[in-house]
């Protein structure tokens, strides 16, 4: 963990001079694992914030604390912890995983703390947990397969075979599918997640196979994507068990698929509120120069980061840097005023964006590398099943 | 006094005093790791009584630790979210004692396998059933699964607060005081004679007419049971619990803990505890490739330096 | 029941059970003949995973990639004998514990340094890469036939040379009675030098059996090292039959369990209950038997012959 040394004692007796203080974003992600390629890519877009925001929002200089989750809810928190009471940091920003997020929420919130989601989702943090503290730039964990439901229904998939990790974003992915998606459901598994998740997918995919559906719907972020689609091919079952996954075919594991040389997933097709061809100044900004600094495509993890730093910059430039009022900075947030790499943002009633979701499809780029692209729209300003058991105090 | 007194008294002095005054002069956090410090230390004592004296190398103990953490948490999310009313509480009492009596009767009724071996398949079989442990809470849906249980109340007791950083610190630090003199006062009965007394030589304790396997028996649900209360302790003060706290590599740092420290001796555990927290924190703090110095020094540890901290801190010289 | 899926299945399980099995042989000779646990045996796997992945992107092929790395692999082994090992055989199996668990830190670690978190994709050439039709609509990856046939082969390679060589005798004569071995005038340091190395060369090839399935990743044997110890317990320590035997039961027990017990939990209790405890079930089974075996055969099924 990194960090600038800063009394907090002094802090807190200097409250009246705090805007003098830097503002400090605490930001969790995974930085060890095997899913540290997901958190590499998600601090290589904050610290691309910072330097398109010059280290400042307005006057105000900016600090980032980034911290280690290991890929695990227990170690997560206690980041956490420390995050809010050693390093008494005005945010904390981050999280990829949904359990990770739901055992570290009240860390924060109990201090009255700023909590923003770059990625996770859960569906009670949505709804029955929802917070006036908590924000999202990313999306609640079923609108995707939602939209992915939709798409089956559109192209008329009458069966399907659910496969997702057993943790609370697999459960909650395969809820949001089966919500919208209007045929029968054939068979679903749920596999060991976490730094010992299982990797080898064979008993399932001959189950799936055997079940007989129209098409696989599968949900296996990071390297355990990369994992599965090769299996997936390695099993011949192209034509006879369409697959359509979220969350697996994407920035991170494409670059790896096109090095095996894997073709096959050229064409497939996957929801996602972002892409990056999407046509606007910020979003055009963020991908050039983040494939000038990395040398690759940046995914949505990093999308969703880089937008959790501008959406916090502008809030702390509105204030002038003085975060003593907490009313007004929520007021501040809610607000959204930035912009967004999706063009447009801004909140539901509990603090999840109101957004679009796009159908993208695997393409090759004029330099012959494998990216996405939008093929159509499917929901325009989407808003999540669990707001309405939202009563936010 | 011997050296190995004067050490005890010092190290006990220190874990006691540092952290509250670190907490008073606004360094919340640091109290915060010494509560973790303290009550991986009760765990690592109740180990030292079957690993150091007894020469039972358990490496299951994770799971007493796991199940003491669940006896807290499950009976009060079902106060929370309703079901099984017999032990929906948020009792302290009630849980302590649930935390003590479940993990007790999971090692006599593991005990009463495991004991039948020795050596290293006593090795194998107290992980084997720690494994077990761990995929059958990971199995039930209700209590989270892999996602783990938040734990929305603390236990509650009459005359104290564990809402209170301070508090819950000193219940675990006079826990810790507690279990080090049980420990000793054990070790020093006749009971405990016969125990350490079966580790060189159980054929000398048997012929000398003691049925050892229940001595064992005995001394391994006692452990059980004291490291499930640090369980419960532990549940209460991460508030959040996960079938993690089971897996086999937690049940490998108690072991380290112990070694480290040096294993036989009361104030063993509790330096190995202080050594592991620390250089954990200490390290992590620089860098992520913080295990690479961490397994580098336990190699060193093993490699070099018998007897661990305490062997080398009160080694005398010319011996 | 549908026969085709449960031959597929079937098949799937045999293969877990042999990757289980190359880990496994090398940690019961290491044990039986060494008298040292090795935890950092499932580092070894990793290892050769990542050495092959390196290698197949390096020359463009996998075969050849294997070929050097196993070698490499047998080479690793031998230096974490020479320098973590050997000091530690007159200690007792807690401290072999430790410095093992110790060491997988450090191997993990420095897998992190030199290879990033993402882990590497192994590129199969063509021929691998497509299916083989038993009958009718029943097809299995051909890669995954070639991991049971090179598994059987490994197998078979290390069945004759237990049984019918001069080093197989020695590793024989070791597992039972060490001190006669050293009486015999064998340099005895060699031979565990050259055991070591052995199982290393085994795990390794596991891990790059598994790689172009699974990728190589930080970690991976850490999961599967566990599971090799159940498997040299069950079948008993020292033996390479009884480790076989107990690969392939509890490859088929892992494999059916997740394929078929949730179907049968659905019948007592709700789908979405039966899908979730079903894996963890499933992994459970494999330790419960091993808690049987201690329980009732400590020694194992099939404990060689004189110990």
């Amino acid at each position: 963990m990194r960090k600038v040394t800063t009394l907090a004692l002094a802090a807190s007796l200097l409250s009246t001079a705090a805007f003098a203080e830097p503002v400090k974003i605490g930001f969790v992600t995974t930085l060890t694992t095997g899913a540290a390629v997901i958190g590499q890519d998600m601090t290589n877009a904050v610290d691309l914030a910072m330097e398109h925001l010059g280290g400042k929002a307005g006057d105000t200089e900016l600090e980032v604390i980034y911290a280690d989750d290991g890929f695990a809810p227990e170690t997560g928190k206690q980041a956490t912890d420390k995050l809010v009471k050693q390093d008494d940091v005005d945010f904390v920003a981050g999280y990829i995983w949904s359990h990770v997020l739901l055992a570290s929420r009240k860390s924060v919130l109990d201090a009255d703390k700023i909590l923003i989601s770059a990625n996770a989702g859960p569906s009670q943090m949505a709804g029955k947990l929802c917070d006036k503290n908590f924000f999202s730039t990313s999306w609640q964990n079923d609108q995707t397969p939602m939209a992915m439901g939709d798409v089956l229904n559109t192209q008329g998939v009458k069966s399907l075979y659910l496969m997702a990790p057993n943790y609370a974003a697999g459960k909650d992915m395969t809820a949001g599918v089966e919500r919208t998606f209007k045929g029968e459901i054939a068979g679903k598994d749920l596999t060991k997640w976490g730094a010992d998740a299982q990797l080898d997918f064979s008993a399932e995919l001959a189950k799936a196979k055997a079940s007989g559906a129209d098409g696989l719907f599968v949900f296996y972020p990071g390297a355990a994507g990369g994992a599965f689609i090769k299996q997936y091919q390695q099993a011949g079952l192209k034509d006879t068990l369409p697959l359509y996954s979220v969350f697996t075919v994407d920035a991170i594991s494409l670059p790896k698929l096109q090095q095996a040389g894997f073709t096959d997933v050229l064409g497939s097709k996957v929801t996602q509120q972002w892409d990056p061809s999407l046509d606007n100044e910020a979003n055009k900004k963020f991908v050039t120069d983040f494939k000038a600094k990395y040398g690759h495509y940046p995914s949505y993890y990093g999308a969703q980061s880089y937008d959790a730093i501008m959406l916090i910059a502008s809030a702390v430039e509105k204030l002038g840097g003085d975060l003593s009022d907490k009313d007004a900075l929520r007021a501040a947030l809610k607000e959204a005023d930035f912009d967004s790499v999706r063009g447009k943002f801004k909140f539901g009633t509990n603090n999840m964006p109101v957004e679009d979701f796009f159908l993208r499809e695997v393409v090759e780029d004029e330099d012959g590398v494998w990216t996405t692209k939008v093929v159509e729209t499917v929901y325009t300003d989407h808003v999540d099943t669990y707001a309405a058991d939202c009563k936010m105090n | 006094m011997t050296r190995r007194t004067v050490l005890t008294i010092v190290v006990m002095v220190l874990v006691g005093l540092l952290p509250p005054l670190l907490y008073w002069s606004g360094n919340a956090f640091y109290l915060d790791l010494a509560t973790r410090l303290v009550i991986l230390a009760i765990a690592a004592t109740s180990l030292n009584l079957i690993l150091g004296y007894g020469g039972m190398v358990s490496f299951g103990h994770a799971a007493f630790v796991g199940i003491g953490a669940y006896a807290v948490g499950i009976p009060a999310h079902h106060w929370l979210y309703g079901g099984m009313d017999a032990i929906a509480t948020t009792s302290g009492y009630v849980q302590i004692a649930l935390a003590v009596g479940v993990a007790g009767f999971f090692a006599l009724l593991t005990g009463l396998v495991c004991l039948r071996t020795t050596g290293v398949y006593f090795i194998m079989i107290t992980m084997a059933f720690a494994q077990m442990a761990y995929y059958l809470i990971l199995s039930i849906e209700e209590y989270g699964g892999d996602d783990g249980l938040v734990i929305d109340t603390r236990s509650e007791f009459a005359w104290i607060s564990l809402d209170d950083p301070i508090q819950l610190f000193f219940l675990a630090y006079v826990s810790l005081v507690i279990a080090m003199l049980m420990v000793r006062m054990i070790v020093n009965s006749r009971f405990g004679m016969v125990v350490q007394g079966a580790k060189g030589n159980p054929e000398r304790m048997a012929t000398l007419g003691f049925n050892v396997y229940v001595f064992r028996l005995v001394a391994y649900v006692i452990s059980g049971a004291m490291a499930g209360y640090a369980g419960a302790l532990l549940g209460n003060f991460t508030t959040f619990i996960s079938p993690e706290m089971m897996d086999w590599s937690r049940s490998g740092e108690l072991m380290f803990m112990v070694i480290l420290g040096g294993a036989s001796t009361s104030v063993g555990p509790v330096i190995g505890a202080v050594v592991f927290i620390v250089l954990e924190e200490f390290l992590s703090h620089f860098t992520v490739y913080w295990h690479l110095p961490f397994g580098l020094m336990l190699m060193a540890v093993v490699l070099f330096a018998r007897g661990g901290f305490v062997g080398m801190l009160t080694k005398r010289k010319g011996r | 029941m549908d026969t085709s899926l449960l031959v597929i299945q079937t098949l799937n399980g045999l293969q877990l059970g042999l990757l289980l099995f190359l880990v496994a042989s090398g940690l019961t000779l290491v044990f039986g003949i060494l008298d040292f646990v090795n935890l950092a045996h499932g580092s070894l796997y990793m290892l050769g995973a990542f050495f092959c992945a390196t290698l197949t992107i390096w020359f463009g092929s996998f075969i050849l990639a294997l070929l050097i790395s196993l070698p490499i692999t047998a080479l690793v082994g031998y230096l974490v004998e020479r320098f973590v090992a050997r000091p530690l055989y007159s200690r007792d199996h807690l401290d072999h514990v430790l410095a093992t668990f110790g060491l997988i830190l450090v191997i993990d670690t420095l897998t992190h340094m030199i290879w990033g978190p993402e882990g590497l994709a192994v590129p199969l050439p063509d021929w691998l890469r497509g299916q083989v039709t038993l009958w009718g609509d029943t097809v299995v990856p051909t890669f995954r036939l070639m991991i049971i046939g090179a598994g059987l082969a490994a197998a078979g390679g290390l069945f004759w040379l237990v049984n019918h060589t001069r080093l197989g005798m020695l590793i024989r004569a070791g597992a039972s009675n060490r001190t006669m071995v050293s009486a015999l005038g064998i340099d005895i340091e060699m031979l565990f030098g050259l055991v070591f190395a052995l199982g290393a060369a085994l795990a390794g090839l596991a891990g790059m059996l598994i790689a172009p399935i699974t990728e190589a990743n930080i970690g991976m044997g850490n999961g599967i090292i566990i599971t090799a110890f159940v498997v040299i317990i069950v079948g008993g320590i020292g033996s390479i039959k009884g480790a076989f035997i107990a690969a392939l039961l509890i490859g088929l027990i892992d494999t059916l369990g997740r394929s078929f017990l949730d179907d049968i939990f659905t019948l007592f209790m709700s789908p979405t209950a039966a899908e979730n405890s079903a894996p963890a079930i499933s992994a459970m089974l494999i330790y419960i038997i091993m808690a049987c075996v201690l329980a009732f055969r400590p020694q194992g099924l099939f404990p060689p012959k004189v110990r």
